[in-house]
């Protein structure tokens, strides 16, 4: 039989505000253990939350982002449960009124995937086992660190579309500064719901929840071998349970945590210690005005302004640092940037930056050259100062420690002889060298001239321009 | 002159006139304290002399020289220890928080000290404010000063006990559901309930937060007036705290009984009520009415409803709010083999009965399945209750009523019977249902020579006019 997945995705990001959402303490990745926290976040008795106006300002924008209805008359809910990374007890949540409904996120095919909400909550503590003491310890510095949730409906059907649904929400997070969407430091995670039934049925299959997965790659893997394990199940005559599993990425298995039967009565109540937030047509119609290009609108005006092509821009537009980066490089090359030194930049981010990022395993947000030494670069080619091989190479330094490219060729005295006396000298000694290849060339051999320009660039250790040497060749086997 | 039988007005009227000193003030209380304290256990704890006489000197040197912060700088407090102390145990009468040491001040205890008045010492309450009686206190039962075979009422019953028993001048208390009214009138002294949002409650351990409120326990109205306008008024790290209220008392000289419109509710005076306290209200309606007041009779009818949706908020939202107790952070830990077994231990050990039917009753009115039929219900019940008084604030500028269906019970009269405990706290949980302003007043004594209390009950905010109205009641 054939099978189709229906998969629901929770994304779980963290706000990059300064401050947590109910204190004043930071909500800086990493610290000292225990070092970012006040009586509000570490839950001490009497203490109470005051809303950072600042997280709704940020939700608002990414409902905005995500074409959702933003709700005017917000409120906190209260989420009870035990577990030792949350000091009180209870998590501050909105289940009754989410800020963001009914919104939507587009995908490159021109799918939908619908979200069903975006609500504020707050992050839990970290707990981490120390196998010597045979102790866990908490540290609650993330405690209160404000997160959204965005909620999709089950519209994904493949491992693809979910992965491209986080890294479209990931880039508007990004783009309109709610988030940084560092998965690698758990600013942006997602919890899978998923269930299989044959395909063209409308009914949904039991589904399952793999929780806090922390990688685009993880992502698709777990969605893979999570709808083979349950057709398997299917296919033997067995049913899927409804449960919550984790996935193990390292063993590229998913285990059960608990069932249905077994989850947890939360108790959800209005928070009594928060008023109701208002949210007015004003402060709408203001947060709408701020809003920066979002990924589409940025990815059109690529293509229609700058003459990108589509592959291109989709390349650049998913991930605002290679925005910023490409922005940055192509003024800087000249400003206003002609078409050609967009194109360039644009080449050089996709090439070289990218493949060396590739190389060294470095994220965009964290490359060590400035958009300045790329653009200095681009311009030590276009003015003939370099050919495209030297720029490679000069590039390598770059990259790896911002050396000024124009400082690094001077050192190395990799700048192409402008002396014409000189070049005319090493062609001619070339062609007096390679009296074959000029024979073979006259009688009509024309790769000849290749081998003839690469001897005379070797001889000029390739500090000459290539069309005035070929230029030159071809004038005086004339 | 007997310096601990002084109102904390008149007190401070000794200091800043030099009459007398600080030092002398706190000689007369510590040792009225060593005298009656272990019988009465108003105070959990003392506030240790070396320290006290210290920041009293500094507060002198102030006065010395004629800077007077407060109309109360100089004169000492208690308060009740519900309420944070830096580096002061603060217990909740609880044996969860025995040991616990809080790590910054409340609002209020923060007020106070800007305000150059002295901590005495930590008022035993019932445990986390669950009771009417403070009879559910780990550290032992408080006494009421008038009769000490009775209870001084709950949960504000240390607080009462130590400025009736003449062992504080004046006190803080706290009211969810009575708990400043009616330990108020079972001692015989003045106690505010503000409206809701006029005092801070950053730094008051919560019990239901939408219905706790701290406010002045004091001899009289005109202390609990001084008391008030210290601690009122907006805080940031309180988001319910209301943003532009400000404490205005009423112009010296205002006659404010008369044209005033007094409100009673039918429902009030109910046969349920001791007839001596029925008595003692119709004989002061009559005198105010002498005095130029209007008597009017209003209506709320959702009386009936009042106790069991003050018992669904209330243990709704202390569930939640006494759930960081586990035993791992601060308070009691017992010791155990796995985590689960310390949280069960340690909040088995740690809480008491009452505390434990509380939140086994949070529990089920917020679990799935019975939260639409109670809590949510509740909820809706509470705004009918609001919207009664709203309406009958349209006829009326004030409502007057009994604080408690009784005087003073005795000691072991109360626990075994919780429905009947609970049902007392009839005339007084509405106001909080309604996050009314409630100032209870002594107005007079049974036949056993109890005291009786009054309650005055405003509209939102005017907290001061309900001050004023009670220093110019006529006596009994």
């Amino acid at each position: 039989m054939q099978y189709e997945t229906v998969i629901g995705l929770e994304v779980h990001t963290e706000l990059s505000t300064k401050s947590k959402i109910f204190c004043s303490c930071t909500t800086q990745f990493g610290g000292e253990a225990n070092t970012h926290v006040c009586p509000v976040c570490a839950g001490l008795p009497g203490a109470l939350p005051v809303l950072n106006a600042e997280v709704v300002e940020r939700a608002v924008r990414a409902g905005l982002a995500t074409h959702c209805t933003i709700t005017r008359d917000n409120k906190f809910d209260r989420k009870n449960y035990f577990y030792p990374d949350l000091p009180k007890a209870y998590q501050i949540s909105q289940l009754y009124f989410p800020i963001c409904t009914d919104g939507y996120v587009e995908l490159a095919s021109g799918k939908r995937v619908r979200l069903r909400e975006i609500h504020m909550e707050e992050d839990a503590g970290k707990l981490t086992h120390d196998p010597y003491a045979d102790a866990s310890l908490a540290d609650y510095n993330r405690c209160g660190v404000p997160l959204l949730e965005i909620v999709t409906q089950p519209d994904i059907s493949c491992a693809e579309e979910a992965v491209e649904t986080v890294e479209k929400l990931r880039a508007i997070l990004q783009y309109t500064n709610v988030s940084d969407g560092k998965m690698q430091e758990g600013s942006l995670r997602a919890d899978v719901n998923l269930s299989v039934r044959p395909k063209g049925s409308q009914t949904l299959g039991t589904r399952t929840e793999m929780k806090n997965i922390n990688s685009l790659r993880a992502i698709a893997r777990a969605i893979e071998a999570e709808a083979e394990r349950q057709i398997d199940l299917i296919e033997s005559g067995g049913a899927v349970t409804q449960e919550t599993r984790r996935w193990d990425d390292d063993a590229g298995e998913s285990y059960a945590m608990r069932s249905k039967e077994d989850a947890q009565d939360y108790k959800y109540y209005p928070d009594p210690d928060l008023p109701p937030i208002h949210i007015s047509e004003a402060d709408i119609e203001r947060i709408a005005e701020s809003m920066p290009e979002l990924p589409e609108a940025k990815k059109q005006r690529y293509m229609t302004e700058l003459g990108l092509p589509a592959y291109d821009t989709n390349l650049l537009t998913s991930d605002l640092a290679l925005v910023r980066l490409f922005e940055a490089t192509a003024k800087a090359v000249s400003d206003p940037p002609s078409p050609a030194d967009y194109k360039e930049a644009s080449n050089w981010i996709l090439g070289e930056v990218l493949r060396l990022a590739s190389e060294t395993a470095t994220l965009p947000e964290n490359f060590a050259f400035s958009p300045h030494s790329l653009a200095k670069l681009i311009r030590l080619v276009k003015s003939n100062t370099i050919n495209r091989n030297t720029a490679k190479k000069v590039f390598k330094e770059v990259f790896a420690a911002d050396t000024d490219p124009e400082a690094y060729v001077k050192e190395h005295n990799l700048a192409m002889t402008t002396d014409a006396d000189a070049i005319r000298a090493a062609v001619e000694a070339v062609l007096a060298a390679n009296e074959k290849s000029v024979k073979e060339y006259k009688s009509g051999k024309a790769q000849a001239l290749q081998y003839l320009i690469g001897q005379s660039m070797k001889a000029l250790k390739g500090k000459a321009p290539a069309p005035e040497v070929k230029a030159l060749l071809e004038a005086l086997l004339r | 002159m007997n310096i601990t039988e002084l109102t904390a007005l008149e007190l401070a009227q000794q200091l800043h006139t030099k009459r007398l000193s600080i030092a002398q003030v706190l000689d007369a209380y510590y040792a009225a304290i060593a005298e009656k304290n272990e019988e009465l256990q108003a105070y959990i704890s003392v506030c240790g002399k070396e320290l006290t006489y210290a920041r009293a000197a500094e507060i002198q040197a102030r006065l010395d020289v004629g800077e007077i912060r407060s109309p109360l700088a100089g004169v000492p407090i208690a308060v009740k220890d519900v309420i944070c102390t830096a580096g002061i145990p603060t217990t909740c009468g609880s044996r969860t928080l025995e040991h616990f040491l809080p790590p910054y001040n409340a609002t209020i205890v923060e007020r106070i000290l800007a305000a150059d008045m002295i901590l005495l010492g930590k008022t035993n309450c019932d445990e986390f404010a669950m009771g009417s009686t403070t009879e559910t206190s780990y550290f032992g039962i408080t006494k009421n000063p008038r009769d000490t075979s009775r209870v001084p009422g709950g949960s504000s019953g240390g607080s009462a006990a130590a400025v009736a028993g003449n062992l504080a001048p004046i006190a803080l208390g706290t009211d969810t559901g009575g708990s400043i009214r009616q330990p108020a009138a079972y001692c015989g002294i003045a106690g505010l309930k503000p409206t809701y949002g006029a005092v801070s409650r950053y730094g008051l351990i919560a019990y239901a937060s939408s219905l706790d409120q701290a406010g002045p326990m004091g001899k009289n109205a005109a202390d609990c007036a001084a008391l008030f306008g210290i601690i009122c008024g907006p805080d940031e790290r309180d988001s319910t705290s209301a943003k532009g209220y400000r404490y205005e008392p009423p112009l010296q000289g205002a006659m404010p009984l008369r044209g005033t419109r007094i409100g009673i509710p039918q429902e009030f005076l109910s046969e349920a009520l001791q007839p001596e306290i029925k008595q003692t209200i119709d004989s002061l309606t009559q005198k105010l009415q002498a005095e130029g007041a209007a008597i009017v009779s209003v209506s709320l009818p959702q009386l009936a409803y009042a106790v069991p949706t003050y018992y669904i908020m209330a243990c709704a939202e202390c569930c939640s709010n006494l759930s960081r107790y586990d035993g791992i952070k601060y308070g009691h830990s017992a010791d155990a083999e796995s985590l689960r077994e310390t949280y069960i231990r340690s909040r088995s050990e740690g809480f008491g009965l009452e505390c434990k039917r509380r939140v086994m009753l949070g529990n089920f009115v917020l679990s799935s399945g019975y939260f639409d039929a109670y809590y949510m219900k509740a909820l809706k019940v509470r705004r009918l209750i609001q919207n009664a008084y709203l309406k009958a604030f349209e006829s009326c500028d004030v409502i007057l009523g009994p604080v408690a269906p009784t005087t003073a019970p005795r000691i072991g009269e109360s626990l075994d019977d919780p429905l009947a405990m609970y049902l007392s706290d009839i005339y007084t949980v509405t106001v909080n249902l309604a996050g009314l302003p409630g100032l209870s007043l002594p107005i007079g004594k049974d036949s056993n020579g109890l005291p009786i209390g009054l309650q005055l009950i405003g509209k939102p905010y005017e907290d001061a006019f309900l001050l004023a109205l009670g220093e110019a009641l006529p006596s009994c």
